[in-house]
């Protein structure tokens, strides 16, 4: 169950592979990527920083896995996390779930996206296409996508 | 001693990553501490001027702020966090 954060690039194919190569107990593999938006007509972005906490960072998305493989049967799983510059359309995170039937690996998927988002301690600061930058305000609908995760969803 | 780190906002505002302090007697909470750190300087007092928004960690774990810190070698103050 690896978790790594990076500031280069991942490959999506590459990693799917490494992390099944040689394996037959596995029936579905769900990807999710995370990339990074440019923002809309009135407000492009054409940058953003991602800062972390080194150490922390790790520590948290290891734990935020380890509840995933609590909760669900995954036969493997992976978390990349990349931190430092991004241009609108770049990787930022990439989560892969594996399971023997695929509705262990969609919802492992979703939880920790959901978990990773209010807990691995990343934050963006954006810059417009006027230079100014600012941090990014935490998104509420962000902690209520987490705690429906704590009402019965999922196996028990 | 225990050292202080900040983060995003938090860490401009002040003005810099982290320090070790010396932390007075009566700072036994999370919410102590960040009360006390906002009395520090101009710096600080704008950093720290929405006290119920600062999240924090002790020996990079999250914590509340009724968090005691007594022990804590590594306290983290910073922004909800905004990743993923």
């Amino acid at each position: 169950m690896p978790v790594r954060v990076q500031s280069h690039d991942f490959d999506i194919g590459t990693e799917v592979k490494r992390l099944t190569a040689g394996r037959t107990d596995i029936g579905a593999i769900v990807t999710f990527t995370g990339t990074m938006r440019g923002g809309t007509g009135e407000h492009p972005i054409t940058s953003m920083t991602l800062e972390h906490y080194p150490g922390m960072t790790e520590a948290e998305l290891e734990r935020v896995e380890a509840e995933a493989r609590a909760r669900w049967q995954l036969q493997t799983s992976l978390v990349i996390h990349r931190h430092g510059e991004f241009r609108p359309g770049d990787n930022i995170v990439l989560v892969v779930t594996a399971s023997p039937h695929r509705q262990a690996a969609f919802e492992a998927a979703e939880f920790l996206m959901d978990y990773l988002k209010t807990r691995a301690p990343f934050w963006k600061k954006e810059v417009g296409s006027d230079g100014a930058a600012h941090w990014v305000d935490a998104r509420e609908t962000d902690d209520t996508a987490a705690a429906r995760w704590s009402h019965g969803v999922g196996p028990t | 001693m225990v050292r202080i780190v900040y983060f995003a906002w938090v860490r401009e505002r002040i003005g810099k990553a982290q320090e070790d302090l010396e932390l007075p007697a009566g700072v036994a909470t999370v919410a102590d501490l960040i009360a006390w750190l906002g009395s520090r300087g101009p710096e600080y007092a704008r950093a720290f001027a929405k006290p119920e928004v600062i999240r924090a960690a002790i020996d990079r774990a999250h914590v509340k702020p009724a968090t005691p810190i007594a022990g804590a070698s590594e306290i983290a103050l910073f922004p909800p966090v905004t990743g993923g």
